[in-house]
């Protein structure tokens, strides 16, 4: 049987366009977001006196710092393919927890600040042990994760604030170093590190090939379920980071704080660029995402716009980030 | 234990059941050091199941498995990929949004300290590696950005990246150019010569009977044998594989010509093709030739209306017609049967039934819009019996069928639309050698019903066997038009190569 195809090489033809196409997606989605946020500010500077000066600047990063933390977690779950939808409960739980602990001349302040932050590790832990081993999908596990935690924080807490906490556990979101507030330091440095674990990091670099291809990133010898646990732990953590910040910030652990936490974080991810598909997006992009979020909530507010209005507008500005994107991309 | 094993490797006994399904009974397999296996059988035979048992892609199996004489279990690919086997995957295994490089060293980058990837290291060895392969692309280039053959090619780079002892090759040709197969069997002959075993499976009897040293055949899951290449033909093969006798590939009936059906006027889209012009009859089988990249399935995408076109016209029973989706040329009565059936063709994640009545549903739907389960079941399994579809039910998850079963139900799909024309876009692509001549009498009986048929496809013995007219595409133009009695193997090659 003669089996002769019509078939000679052409490949390498095409190629030199291809690399042109190529030069770094990532590096022009971070570019528009860039200028995005610049131009936020440009408009609300020129419509409020205020909004330049450098205690409202620093207001806005000290503001964004909880939302950038919590975005920055889910960021690695949403780049694995999956999804946490419980964060604003575990901001309430792990600060609750961390309240308990912090009372004055009780404990020292490290342990309130290692129990907010296993707290978060046990949670995620958990979310990511039913995601690979039971198979569930990771929208309802922490869904379900989502009431569970509320429902904790209140029994912690015995349903009402937990107040009368230290000096030094409130300056963890109170108080500043060199004039940066505290928060912000923190989250710079949780900034940094993912950065450098998602770009330098063989991790970093499953986790980007499991989000891109479940199957072919298990061909390749990658231990999946690992490393997605993995992730709902980092996840996990950082939003026991951020707890911890929020109590110490309004130095009470309030059970019913958090609320709707977890869509401004997943917004931030999203505005960003990392594509809930998974398997492409990163943390700066959050950042980004982040800071443009606060500037225009900072923004309305100096403009006096009524919160009724914020929302919708908020909103809206969701949905046209992703058009602009849509369009930057095709 | 030997010192020196005279089999790399060994498998004895191996079962392995899926709900529903005995893929493997009793199987076994044995491989000599620096030979080229090839393991053959027909679709769903269990090849590709007993290779991802030996790479511990399915750690649960009954049977022994034994490396250099010692036996092995392995619990995740990467005990094996680690001890000295690997695989080229017979469906695609890239990820999409990563690099060349980042892709052929997936799980086991080049590091410092185990953790900080090198990345400078990893684009040098890539280079290596594709040159070793023939690609002259930047390491750096994304794999979206790859064609087909190219991402295959990237996937055998990645294969022998891993230094193994052992290769399993899963149907590596299936869809990359004469050229890369000439520079991968001169890649196999330099294996072979560093000891390196390969186990090759194929559907293309010319290339198994080129590059193999021995043979095993399972059929139905079961071991048939293990043969000499050398003492063996190819009729012999074949019904070891078939376990019957197969008379002529192509159904040999004379045709009646009908009314035009499809006609084609200075179809032109920018970079793709330009001044594309011919007709379909009733009843008449049209293919459709020409070198990977030549533009023919953008022709045929466009017809469809999966890809726009430029200029041109299309007229449809003798009237002119705008088709802008492929709703459009459905309504019509057009179809299409893709070449790249993942994108297209198939939702892996439901079930044999559900695809193939998927864009049929007013099939079985009467004027209430409900979908009536027992004619749904009825013509699904009409359609199983007749092209042979090897799945236990039509509940069977289509992700869960060999991949040449995976084809037929893209071709079912379509011909339970009972369209006018039907465009066939490499019909036969990893379809064993008893399906395919079922596809080609099916084919052919199609043309006889009436329909139009036009045929894409790269293996010449096809489109010469299938077609009553052959048109001949070079970058995107129609070198040629040659009639079934004037066309040969050469004819077409010239053309094709645009002289
Ligand atoms: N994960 C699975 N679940 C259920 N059945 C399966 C699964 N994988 C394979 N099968 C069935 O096992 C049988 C053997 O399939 P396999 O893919 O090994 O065939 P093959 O010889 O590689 O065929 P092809 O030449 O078409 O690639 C088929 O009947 C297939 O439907
Ligand atoms: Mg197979």
């Amino acid at each position: 049987m003669d089996n002769l195809k019509v078939q000679t090489n052409e490949s390498g033809h095409g190629a030199p366009l291809k690399k042109t196409f190529k030069v770094n997606g990532n590096l022009l989605k971070t570019y528009g977001l860039v200028i995005a946020l610049l131009l936020v500010c440009a408009i609300f500077s020129a419509l409020s006196p205020v909004f330049l000066q450098p205690t409202n600047l620093m207001n806005i990063l000290n503001q964004v710092a909880i939302n950038s933390i919590l975005a920055i977690g889910v960021t690695f779950v949403i780049l694995i393919g999956g999804i946490d939808l419980g964060l604003g409960s575990y901001v309430a739980i792990t600060g609750c927890l961390a309240a308990l602990f912090a009372h004055p001349n009780t404990y020292p302040v490290i342990v309130p600040i290692l129990l907010a932050v296993l707290g978060g590790v046990l949670i995620g832990a958990v979310n990511g042990f039913f995601v690979t081993k039971a198979k569930l999908a990771p929208f309802i596990v922490t869904l379900g994760m989502m009431t569970i935690a509320r429902g904790g924080a209140l029994v912690v807490s015995e349903g009402r604030p937990i107040s009368n906490l230290s000096y030094s556990f409130n300056l963890i979101g109170g108080g500043a170093l060199f004039g940066i507030p505290i928060p912000v330091i923190i989250l710079a440095a949780v900034f940094i590190i993912s950065f450098i674990v998602l770009k330098k990091t063989k991790y970093g670099r499953y986790i980007y090939a499991i989000g891109g291809n479940e199957e072919a990133s298990r061909a390749s010898g990658i231990q999946v379920n690992k490393v997605i646990l993995s992730s709902y732990i980092i996840c996990g953590a950082l939003a026991g980071l951020a707890g911890l910040i929020q109590a110490s910030r309004i130095t009470t652990g309030q059970p019913n704080v958090g609320v709707g936490y977890e869509l401004d974080a997943i917004a931030a991810v999203v505005i960003g660029g990392t594509s809930l598909m998974g398997g492409v997006g990163t943390v700066t992009g959050t950042v980004l995402g982040a800071l443009i979020i606060g500037v225009i909530n900072n923004g309305l507010d100096l403009l006096n716009v009524s919160s009724y209005y914020q929302q919708i507008i908020k909103g809206m500005i969701i949905i046209g980030a992703l058009l602009i994107d849509r369009k930057k991309t095709k | 234990m030997e010192k020196k094993a005279e089999y790399i490797l060994g498998m004895k006994g191996i079962t392995k059941t899926f709900p529903g399904v005995n893929a493997l009974s009793n199987v076994e397999l044995k491989i000599k050091p620096g030979t080229v296996h090839a393991l053959m059988g027909e679709n769903g035979a269990g090849k590709s199941t007993l290779m991802k048992i030996l790479i511990g892609m399915y750690p649960e199996y009954e049977g022994e498995i034994f490396y250099n004489g010692n036996k092995v279990q392995f619990k995740d690919i990467k005990q094996a990929l680690d001890i000295g086997i690997s695989m080229i995957h017979q469906e695609l295994t890239s990820i999409e949004h990563m690099t060349i490089a980042e892709n052929i060293f997936l799980g086991k980058e080049p590091a410092f300290k185990k953790v900080w990837i090198n990345e400078k290291a990893m684009i040098g060895k890539t280079k290596e590696l594709l040159d070793r392969v023939g690609l002259n692309l930047d390491p750096k280039t994304l794999m979206k950005n790859l064609s087909v053959s190219e991402k295959q090619m990237v996937e055998i780079a990645k294969a022998i990246s891993y230094d193994s002892k052992v290769i399993i090759m899963d149907e590596p040709t299936s869809a990359i150019t004469d050229r890369e197969v000439d520079q991968l069997f001169t890649i196999i002959h330099e294996l072979k010569k560093n000891d390196v075993a390969i186990i090759y499976i194929s559907h293309k009897m010319d290339e198994i009977f080129k590059i193999s040293d021995e043979i095993t055949v399972l059929r139905d899951g079961k071991y048939i044998g293990t043969y000499k290449t050398e003492q063996l033909t190819i009729d012999q093969l074949v019904a070891q594989m078939v376990g019957r006798e197969l008379t002529d590939l192509f159904p040999q009936k004379k045709k009646v010509l009908g009314e035009e059906v499809l006609r084609v006027k200075g179809l032109k889209k920018a970079n793709a093709y330009r001044d594309i012009s011919f007709h379909v009859r009733s009843g008449e089988i049209v293919g459709i030739a020409g070198l990977m990249g030549a533009g023919r399935t953008e022709v045929v995408n466009s017809i469809f209306g999966l890809e726009s076109y430029d200029e041109g016209e299309i007229e449809f029973k003798g009237k002119q017609v705008k088709i802008k989706s492929p709703a459009d040329a459905i309504n019509l009565g057009i179809s299409l049967v893709s070449e790249d059936r993942k994108r297209f063709g198939l939702v892996l994640p439901l079930s044999v039934r559900e695809n193939m009545t998927l864009p049929n549903l007013h099939l079985i739907s009467g004027f209430s819009q409900l979908v009536s389960k027992r004619k749904e079941k009825n013509i699904v399994n009409e359609m199983i019996q007749e092209l042979s579809i090897k799945t236990p039910t039509g509940e069977q998850l289509v992700k869960n069928l060999s991949g040449g079963n995976q084809q037929k139900i893209v071709i079912a799909k379509s011909l339970l639309r009972d369209p006018d024309v039907i465009i066939l876009d490499e019909p036969t692509r990893g379809i064993d050698i008893g399906a395919k001549s079922e596809i080609y009498h099916l084919i052919s009986e199609l043309a006889e019903a009436g329909k139009a048929v036009i045929v894409v496809s790269s293996e010449l013995p096809e489109i010469l066997g299938l077609s009553d007219r052959i048109l001949v595409l070079h970058e995107g133009r129609l070198t040629g038009e040659l009639s079934k009695e004037e066309a040969d193997q050469e004819k077409i090659m010239r053309l094709a190569v645009g002289g």
